[in-house]
């Protein structure tokens, strides 16, 4: 384990009764370092709290903020239930993946995006919405995405894509 | 309604709260310093009873019943914030965690000291990573205050908070999936009892309250159990942010009286539908509740009046459908959504789930047959009430509440191999 991820478990267990507390947050730094969890991570958690890997993969595989396989320096998660969908969230989904040229739970070639339909984001009011880098962008429209679109990739590297605090 | 003032979303869009001088200025922590001057915690929680504050994250259990329920054997005990919120079509703490955090600071430290508890943990949707950030600033600013940590206020009561983010996962939002979340674990949720009354956190005694009931908490402290169980019908009473979406022209969170009616928030406050429009469905209490109709637009919004109605209250989020609505369209949005979300451990959720799925996508598709209309007919039994939780619960009402209200139109999308609304606009275009 490197001596941040040594320094930022103590940390996370400190917070908690019971180390194994500090296994998902301990996960989400590790994700906010590499962009996801890496088997290495996989392992230095199962170190910090004591588990087996086979169980830290159990937990880890259970949660849909924890991604398991590379992805994209942006990740683009657009809602897509009931509100939103009322609201022009077909239209939207169909428009970013002609854009970006992936499918659901894709990444584009040159690693740049990862888009994904996830489910409702509690921004109904704000529909059809996203979030980019679990940042939200609300009452998106396909012209209003083109134009995030072009920021987007003129930052090839953002600090992280799941950033953990 | 006319003489109703807003509680918790007060000065909302014009000061800012989350700046701890703001908040104070607005008789912030007035109810902690009174609390820790004056009233014992059997104090606190004998005004919270008093107010008949019933929980506001879709149970609509009566929070003081809740808090006395705790065996006194000396174990620790836990308070429990679920800020996990994802029911479909609620986005009320979403907002409130993000203008008022020391609002919910404020009633969390009081909940705390009512049930005496000297650990808090904020469970916070792992999607609400600025809501995360928000809180911990203000986390910081009311521990450098004295608010929380040690010896508060001199009282000699201390308690810690902990922020701890979700990592995406509806179902953490059910208490005791979220309590094994919290310890590390898989969010499945526990058989019930043992209650985490009696075993939760850690298996030690544990409250679990949303972060709206925590919120009115204080305002309950400072004005009194009388004012609060004053608003509203008895056996519900109080305000309470009701999140509107959906075919309305402003959707947003309204805070209002409980008991106006559907019709009264849709047109009072949400500015109505849009020209020419009329309702379709309406669900008043999120994804999980059944539907009401044109005809039930004078229900009242609260505990009762929905119950009745056979739908409920819910989480307080009112998606509105007006007549371009596909029924079967929605339909598929809400049973992918509950079969995305399942946490696989009961097989009529886990299975029934992704069969009631996959069919109603089949008729969406064109591809339905009369069967499958039969099967969805009848499959109710075997999923509603056969599960550990109640999201096997929540994947029939709304369809079985549009099938029952709309049956030609589910019909049609057989006959006519798709859906009528679509095809008549294809062949008008």
């Amino acid at each position: 384990m490197t001596p941040q991820r040594e320094k930022r478990g103590s940390e996370l267990i400190a917070r908690y009764p019971d180390r194994r507390s500090a296994l998902i947050p301990f996960l989400q730094f590790c994700q906010e370092e590499d962009g996801y969890v890496t088997d290495q991570a996989i392992a230095d958690a199962a170190e910090l709290v004591r588990l087996t890997p086979a169980e830290v993969e159990s937990v880890a595989s259970f949660y849909s903020l924890l991604f398991r396989h590379p992805v994209g320096g942006h990740v683009i998660q657009v809602c897509r239930t009931l509100a939103c969908m009322l609201r022009g969230a077909d239209e939207l989904q169909a428009h970013i993946k002609q854009r970006l040229g992936v499918g659901h739970l894709e990444t584009t070639p040159d690693g740049m995006f990862t888009y994904e339909e996830v489910e409702c984001l509690a921004a109904c009011d704000r529909a059809p919405c996203l979030q980019h880098n679990l940042e939200f962008v609300y009452d998106v429209t396909p012209q209003s995405f083109d134009a995030l679109l072009e920021q987007w990739r003129a930052q090839p590297r953002p600090a992280s894509p799941m950033p953990a605090e | 309604m006319a003489d109703f003032e807003p509680v918790l979303t007060k000065g909302f869009g014009s000061l800012d709260l989350t700046d701890l001088a703001v908040y104070r200025k607005t008789g912030g922590f007035e109810a902690l310093t009174k609390a820790m001057r004056d009233m014992t915690p059997e104090a606190v929680v004998n005004e919270v009873s008093a107010s008949n504050l019933r929980g506001r994250g879709g149970a609509g259990f009566p929070t003081g019943k809740k808090w006395s329920f705790l065996p006194k054997d000396g174990r620790p005990r836990y308070l429990v914030c679920n800020s996990d919120e994802a029911e479909p079509g609620t986005f009320k703490d979403h907002m409130l965690l993000e203008n008022a955090p020391f609002n919910l600071i404020e009633g969390l430290v009081l909940a705390a000291y009512a049930i005496n508890a000297k650990r808090i943990f904020i469970y916070i949707r792992g999607e609400f990573l600025q809501g995360y950030r928000i809180f911990s600033k203000a986390l910081a600013d009311a521990r450098a205050a004295g608010f929380v940590g040690h010896d508060i206020l001199g009282s000699g009561y201390s308690v810690e908070i902990v922020a701890h983010r979700g990592a995406g996962a509806y179902i953490c939002g059910e208490e005791t999936a979220q309590l094994n979340s919290l310890e590390g674990k898989r969010g499945e949720p526990r058989l019930k009892p043992p209650f985490p009354a009696n075993a939760g956190l850690y298996g030690m005694p544990t409250v679990v309250n949303n972060v709206e009931t925590l919120m009115y908490v204080p305002h309950i402290i400072t004005r009194g159990a009388q004012w609060f169980a004053s608003i509203g019908p008895e056996k519900s009473p109080g305000p309470k942010v009701i999140s509107v979406s959906g075919h309305v022209v402003k959707p947003g969170n309204y805070e209002i009286p409980l008991g106006i009616t559907v019709r009264e928030l849709i047109d009072g406050y949400a500015g109505g539908l849009r020209p020419g429009r009329t309702v379709k469905a309406v669900q008043p209490g999120g994804g999980s509740s059944a539907a009401i109709f044109a005809e039930d637009l004078d229900c009242g919004i609260d505990f009762e009046s929905l119950a009745a109605k056979k739908t409920m209250l819910g989480s307080g989020a009112v998606v509105v459908m007006d007549d371009t609505a596909c029924m079967v369209r929605s339909a598929v949005t809400l049973n992918r959504f509950y079969e995305h979300e399942s946490c696989g451990q009961c097989t009529p959720c886990r299975e029934g789930g992704q069969w009631v799925h996959r069919m109603v996508a089949r008729l969406e598709a064109g591809e339905g047959s009369e069967q499958d209309l039969r099967i969805l007919g009848t499959i109710n039994r075997t999923i509603t009430g056969t599960n550990l939780c109640a999201l096997g619960d929540s994947i029939m009402p709304f369809l079985q509440s549009v099938m029952t209200r709309f049956p030609d139109e589910f019909k049609a999308h057989v006959t006519q191999a798709g859906c009528p609304l679509r095809l008549r606009k294809e062949s008008a275009a």
